[in-house]
């Protein structure tokens, strides 16, 4: 008797879950890097209102913890239901072309977003902005914020991810200029995009570099980590932080004073445009060749471009400036 | 002396049991699944579904054996990812990819050896701990080499060996490769002196000793084994990202164990089955896919992987406790 009341109730969790969207368009998936991160939920508002605006259907999923084979085993199963289209935001450059390789066999259209894949496994990549711009920007607020001396560190996600070493290499080619000169570069740490691991790496810069002046923590997670360790550790106006971003869990940070200003793109748009390109690919009004121009719904005009990777891109625009001044506004945003 | 006749019977029928458990849940799974996406079953489909995650399955097998003899191995993952990297890295430097390939196995057998050598040499050092050192080490040392670079440019005939299919069959390289594994696993573990020896080692080391059952050599031998399996693992998911990085097989262990236990291998010793295991495998894949056809966010999906192991595993122990119970009423 409890023998298969055991049995039935492990089938039952099988079924759970279920409602299934009727196929109306395309069906257009996006894959970001790992679920549970409000940066890629606020995305996925956007490519649902995206996906609504051009009558198709969306499917958002990720894995539970950013690995590649976690996407693997996804972009398998996005295969195995046929999808129209797959957006991803790649949790390493290269080890997805082969899995998103046999996907484009299966006619299937793939785009990568927020974090680029290599131009083999992908049609074209929507870019949130540009990666030069990102970098230095973030290294002029630091260098502002403790007037252009001491020392300062990166806290960034994982040391495998793309984004995050790209503007990096960036911000170390803009201290080069003379005006750091009285700038240190420290240390880089990687806080994996883990709450706890990052704030256990922002505890262990303290103590490793007492005369700390700043951080940058180019990651979501990693710079409000930053913030709640610098506010635990009674370090606030002592060391500074900027870095990327979420209104919504940076403005309690912004109104202490632990982080004066930081820098995003609006997710929400990154993921109506994306999942608008994969919409008009798969409606074959655009192939995602240099030169191509579109109307992105309520985004307006855009062209795609060369890559710096040697594909196409869309840029999405240049990143925002959030501080006291207007946190308030956009904290209930996203 | 008539009550220990009679705990070994229940013994043995409770395994034989075990693996039809598993069967049971297969076709359940399979059914609901069936009938819950129309894109379950699709042939082609069905056997790639097989085949995620599968690199990890070679490891099981040996896996399962040092399960058997009472050890554990937490170190696997980590010498999948250094026997990938070396590999990666030799080919790089010039060398042919087939012999790239013998470096990665290479590098498994002597990591392997080096755990086992620890573990059955030096006196009062358990499995635990030195495993546990070799999986911060071996990663460790991986990352040493390509800190946050990837390797990739490997010929194109070696994304055959995750990405290809036998003739027009349909059927995965690599899942012919896994049964032909879980053959050959199966044979030295069930029906050779060996795997005796290796049962005997893990219902009591002591008594096995005095046997005359060479521990020491068995325990090395074990540990090398799943060193190569390693290096297996390592070849064939190096050939599936196309490319290799430290952090590569991450959090493989915990589930090459996990397998390993819910195919009714048990941790402290003397029980477990190859069958079972492939079985156990076969089980979380399709639960896996299924709810993946489904877009069930991954959070959930670990949710729901966590309650049916813990949930499958304790079946035995309720069946025992009513068995009990009608024996004393």
């Amino acid at each position: 008797m409890k023998k298969s009341l055991v049995i039935l109730s492990v089938l039952l969790l099988v079924s759970v879950f279920s409602s299934f969207a009727l196929a109306k368009g395309f069906t257009i998936a996006m894959l970001v890097k790992n679920v549970g991160n409000p940066f890629f939920e606020a995305c996925a508002r956007g490519g649902q209102e995206a996906a609504d605006a051009l009558g198709n259907t969306f499917i958002f999923q990720g894995p539970p913890t950013p690995t590649v084979e976690g996407q693997i085993e996804i972009i398998e199963n996005f295969i195995a239901q046929r999808v129209n289209a797959i957006c991803v935001s790649a949790n390493d450059f290269d080890a997805l072309v082969p899995v998103l390789k046999k996907a484009m066999a299966n006619g299937i259209k793939v785009i990568s977003f927020d974090s680029a894949v290599n131009p083999e496994g992908r049609i074209v990549h929507v870019n949130q902005a540009d990666a030069e711009q990102i970098g230095k920007l973030q290294v002029q607020a630091i260098a502002e914020m403790i007037g252009y001396e001491g020392e300062i560190a990166i806290l960034s996600a994982a040391a495998t991810m793309t984004n995050q070493n790209t503007w990096i290499r960036y911000m170390q080619e803009e201290l080069k200029d003379p005006k750091y000169a009285k700038m240190r570069l420290a240390a880089i740490v990687y806080g994996d995009d883990l709450r706890d691991k990052s704030y256990n790496e922002a505890m262990g810069l303290f103590k490793s570099y007492p005369d700390l002046k700043g951080i940058i923590s180019p990651t979501t997670v990693g710079v409000s980590a930053t913030a709640k360790a610098i506010t635990d550790a009674g370090l606030i106006g002592k060391v500074k932080l900027t870095g990327l971003g979420l209104p919504s869990e940076m403005a309690e940070w912004v109104k202490n004073g632990a982080c004066e200003a930081f820098f995003l793109w609006n997710p929400v748009d990154l993921g109506y445009l994306a999942t608008y390109v994969a919409g008009l690919l798969c409606e074959g009004t655009i192939t995602g060749k240099e030169g191509e121009t579109f109307t992105a719904g309520r985004l307006g005009e855009y062209t795609i471009r060369k890559s710096q990777d040697g594909g196409t891109e869309v840029l999405l625009g240049p990143p925002f400036r959030f501080d006291a001044s207007n946190i308030d506004e956009w904290k209930d945003v996203f | 002396m008539e009550l220990e006749s009679l705990r070994v019977q229940r013994a043995k029928s409770l395994s034989f049991r075990w693996e039809w458990l598993l069967l049971v849940l297969i076709l359940g799974a399979f059914f609901v699944n069936v009938r819950l996406s129309p894109y379950f079953w699709n042939y082609r489909s069905f056997m790639d579904a097989l085949s995620v995650f599968l690199e990890a399955g070679f490891m099981v097998f040996s896996m399962v054996m040092i399960l058997v003899a009472g050890d554990i191995d937490i170190s696997v993952a980590s010498i999948a990812a250094l026997s990938s990297v070396l590999m990666a890295l030799s080919h790089k430097a010039g060398l042919p990819m087939g012999l790239a390939m013998l470096v990665a196995l290479g590098v498994g057998v002597a990591c392997g050896y080096f755990n086992g050598f620890l573990i059955s040499r030096v006196p009062n050092l358990s499995a635990i701990i030195v495993t546990l050192a070799g999986f911060s080490l071996y990663r460790g040392i991986a990352y040493v080499l390509l800190g946050d670079r990837a390797v990739s440019g490997f010929p194109s005939w070696y994304s055959y060996l995750a990405w290809g299919y036998i003739g027009n069959t349909g059927i995965p390289f690599m899942l012919a490769a896994f049964f032909a594994c879980a053959l050959v696993y199966g044979l030295v573990l069930h029906r050779t002196a060996f795997g005796r020896k290796v049962f005997a080692i893990g219902t009591n080391r002591t008594a096995a000793l005095f046997s005359g059952v060479p521990v020491a050599r068995i325990r090395q031998i074990l540990f090398t084994l799943n060193g190569l399996m390693a290096g297996v693992t390592a070849i064939f998911l190096t050939s599936k990202l196309g490319s290799s990085r430290p952090n590569v097989a991450t959090g493989y262990e915990l589930e090459v164990i996990a397998i390993a236990v819910l195919g009714g291998a048990s941790p402290s010793g003397g029980k477990g089955s190859i069958f079972g295991a492939c079985l156990a495998f076969i089980l979380m894949r399709l639960l896996r896919y299924g709810m993946g056809l489904r877009n069930i966010p991954g959070q959930v999906m670990m949710v729901a992987i966590g309650v049916v192991l813990i949930g499958v595993v304790m079946i035995p122990n309720l069946v025992m406790s009513r068995k009990k119970r009608t024996v004393v009423s």
